[in-house]
């Protein structure tokens, strides 16, 4: 199962390669990650998603918090989150489908935020089966670069990771 | 100097101060580029005492095993590169069997770092998987600190080693700050668990009061928090059969009625039995490796697992605990005893009765026996006995990998935990040598053997130098099988006896090579002379003494479980199997 991990960590060099390396040296995988400080400059929060049994997601959230310099680590997917993802994508627009192009990012509530006479830029929030759907839907053009930063998530209602 | 104006001192002085003041006696270690301004700071003082060993690893093990025996982080000072890289493999050793170390590794001047300077090594890369945690010092002033917390990560919560990592610029002799060492050293990120859930002691005491065949399973947990006489107490109040870990050993009195032997691929029969054929088992402080379960899907099927440790990463992890309690194996041992005393439910004793009935069959029919009327030669597990005897089952004994590690697991019995130094985990040959001094020289007035077998004793064979530089009168046992013994075990079974590159051809002469490093060499040949010249060796009470035994090289060690069984699948003879 698609599991998203929140880590609150210490903002110290060094401890997102200790992330990292536990995920490589366990043999668990990595789909997506993302990390940045937090409003307290001393901390960062770091995001994964990663995909395995409860067993071994458990195992995940006991290693991650062992680690000296995690504070704290919550599993969102047990309970109610918001999940988004930000992605960039740069598609050839010429002809018939740069109209095409423009109707598709409409529906999906994309933003064109770079023109030139042959392609478009399109950024996208959502989450990421959201910008999946959008990589499929926007296959009509040809598409030259995609980023996708990752996903955040953040707990629904009271909940909170903080210190 | 008043109180409230603090010493001005360099960072080298800073960090082997506060080295002192933590309490550390003796830091190992070798010197290099990248620690010189550490090394003149040592000679500058007195508090700490330098020993010099022959090999970067060497350290390692000797600081590692004044861990084992005390509990207390032990030290080592290594330069940059090649000295931190030779300590790797004594680190690792550390890791696996969640021992304190302290490990201070010098780096080339920051302004250096990153441009592949001479000697320069990404230590905090090439340390991460195998320490507990590692610091790299960023400003001269940290230094105070980083030593604290080192040690205090280190010695709490499931304790581990600890690499710091210094910057030859952050030691330099003329830039000096106010030395404070730091009383507060509590970390927001890091807090070790003190204490067990009341309500699942409560509930394991319940399960253990209603169990008709009950064991306690218990690990190295046990001997690093000091908790074996709680854990022999309660086991001495529930009356039922205790079994050891490698790790264990010593934790529960070897020479007792309950105690039914280490367990696990090269386990007892009865204790491989008993765990099998349990109702509820207590496992406090071990972790289920899995040369401990075999199989773990056919793994003690009907029991019912309370699972103790303090780290909650280690419970569920191979095998699910139905009662799992995180905390610390003194203070939940301590609750549970209470719990048991108190509690107006009584183990069955008839069931129990029962119970000890079959276990004392197992016993009978293979409990730890080996042939002495097949060879003329010397079998290495009566050497084994005879050093137990001869030293009155007393000494602390360390030993290497291979065959001879086993028998001496099977044969020495411990009846006192922090005497059976091993590596377990990581299974390093070349330990046996450097922990037995580690030993010697905090103990030096108890007896402390190395039991270890030819190949093993080459890895760190340079250490004898060591030993007459300090004087250090350990006891090397060579059970000289002429073979890497425990790998021709495997081709015996596995390969049809092709003994690829497990013949230690060329060995040298170990008496003439004690003798060249000033020690006292002994060779015992056969069977008629052991006793004696065992005495020997033990009577030369400050020397070291280099006892050659040439044993029986066809000798495998068994029981061994059966690859892929259960954990009572066993090989009892090279004939029989269960
Ligand atoms: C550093 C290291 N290299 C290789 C091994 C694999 N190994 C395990 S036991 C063993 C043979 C040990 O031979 P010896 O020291 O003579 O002991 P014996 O088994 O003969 O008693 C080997 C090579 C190891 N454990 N450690
Ligand atoms: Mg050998």
């Amino acid at each position: 199962m698609r599991r998203i991990i929140s880590v609150l960590m210490e903002n110290e060099a060094g401890a997102l390669a200790r992330v990292t390396g536990l995920f490589a040296q366990r043999g668990y995988n990595i789909e997506s990650l993302s990390v940045a400080p937090t409003d307290d400059q001393t901390l960062s929060r770091l995001t994964l998603t990663t995909i395995g049994e409860d067993r071994v997601i458990e195992q995940i959230t006991k290693q991650l918090n062992k680690l000296v310099e995690v504070v704290k680590v919550i599993d969102l997917t047990e309970g109610n989150h918001i999940e988004r993802e930000i992605m960039m994508i740069k598609v050839r627009a010429t002809g018939a489908t740069r109209e095409e192009v423009k109707r598709t990012a409409d529906i999906f509530r994309g933003q064109i935020i770079d023109v030139t006479p042959s392609t478009y830029t399109i950024q996208l929030t959502g989450t990421g089966d959201k910008l999946t759907a959008f990589i499929e839907a926007i296959s009509i053009a040809t598409i030259m670069e995609v980023v996708r930063s990752g996903v955040s998530g953040i707990a629904r209602g009271e909940k909170t990771l903080a210190l | 100097m008043t109180a409230n104006t603090p010493e001005m001192l360099s960072g080298g002085e800073m960090l082997i101060r506060a080295i002192a003041e933590h309490g550390t006696e003796y830091v190992y270690g070798y010197p290099g580029g990248a620690v010189l301004h550490i090394y003149d700071a040592i000679h500058k003082q007195d508090k700490v005492k330098h020993v010099l060993v022959r090999h970067e690893q060497a350290a390692t093990h000797m600081a590692d095993a004044y861990a084992r025996a005390t509990g207390k982080a032990g030290v080592v000072l290594v330069t940059s590169g090649p000295g931190a890289t030779n300590a790797v493999t004594g680190i690792a050793t550390a890791f696996m069997d969640s021992i304190p170390m302290v490990v201070i590794t010098g780096q080339v001047m920051s302004h250096l770092i990153g441009e592949d300077a001479f000697q320069e090594t990404d230590m905090m890369g090439i340390s991460r998987p195998i320490v507990k945690h590692n610091m790299s010092v960023r400003r001269a002033e940290d230094i105070p600190m980083a030593v604290a917390r080192a040690f205090y990560i280190a010695e709490s919560g499931r304790p581990g080693p600890v690499v710091v990592d210094i910057p030859k610029d952050m030691t330099a002799p003329n830039e000096k700050f106010p030395y404070v060492f730091p009383k507060d050293v509590s970390m927001r990120s890091y807090n070790p668990v003190q204490k067990g859930h009341t309500g699942q002691i409560k509930k394991a005491a319940k399960a253990l009061l209603a169990a008709r065949r009950p064991i306690i399973y218990a690990g190295g947990g046990v001997i690093s928090d000091h908790a074996s006489e709680e854990l022999t107490k309660l086991a001495r109040t529930l009356g039922c059969p205790v079994t050891n870990t490698l790790m264990g050993l010593g934790a529960f009195p070897g020479t007792d009625k309950q105690f039914v032997g280490m367990l696990g691929m090269h386990g007892s029969y009865e204790a491989n039995q008993t765990m099998h054929n349990a109702d509820v088992i207590l496992a406090v402080g071990a972790r289920f490796d899995d040369r401990v379960t075999n199989n773990v899907k056919k793994f003690c099927p009907n029991a019912t697992i309370v699972h103790i440790d303090i780290d909650p990463a280690s419970i569920s992890k191979t095998v699910s605990a139905h009662i799992p309690i995180v905390g610390p194996c003194k203070s939940v041992l301590t609750e549970m005893i209470e719990i048991v005393e108190k509690s107006a439910s009584k183990i069955d004793q008839e069931a129990l009765a029962l119970w000890w009935k079959q276990i004392d069959e197992w016993r009978q029919k293979h409990g730890g026996r080996y042939r002495k009327d097949d060879s003329e030669k010397l079998k290495p597990q009566q050497v084994i006995e005879a050093a137990w005897r001869q030293t009155k089952g007393d000494a602390f004994v360390t030993s290497d990998v291979g065959q001879h590690q086993m028998f001496a697991a099977q044969y020495y019995k411990f009846n006192k935990p922090n005497r059976w130094i091993n590596s377990g985990g990581l299974g390093t040959m070349g330990f046996g040598l450097p922990a037995a001094m580690g030993v010697k020289l905090n103990f030096p007035e108890e007896e402390v053997i190395c039991v270890t077998g030819e190949g093993s004793i080459q890895m760190n064979i340079q250490e004898l130098s060591t030993c007459s530089q300090y004087g250090l009168g350990v006891k090397i046992l060579n059970l000289n099988n002429g073979y890497l013994g425990m790998v021709k075990q495997w081709q015996d079974m596995n390969y049809e006896s092709r003994y690829s590159q497990s013949y230690m051809d060329s060995l040298p002469d170990f008496i003439a090579l004690a003798e060249a490093y000033g020690h006292i060499g002994i060779r015992i040949t056969k069977p008629e002379e052991l006793e004696e010249k065992l005495a020997e060796a033990f009577s030369y009470k400050d020397r070291l003494v280099f006892i050659d035994v040439l044993v029986e090289p066809k000798e495998h060690v068994y029981p061994m479980q059966v690859p892929m069984g259960a954990m009572n699948d066993m090989f009892l003879s090279k004939t029989e199997r269960t």
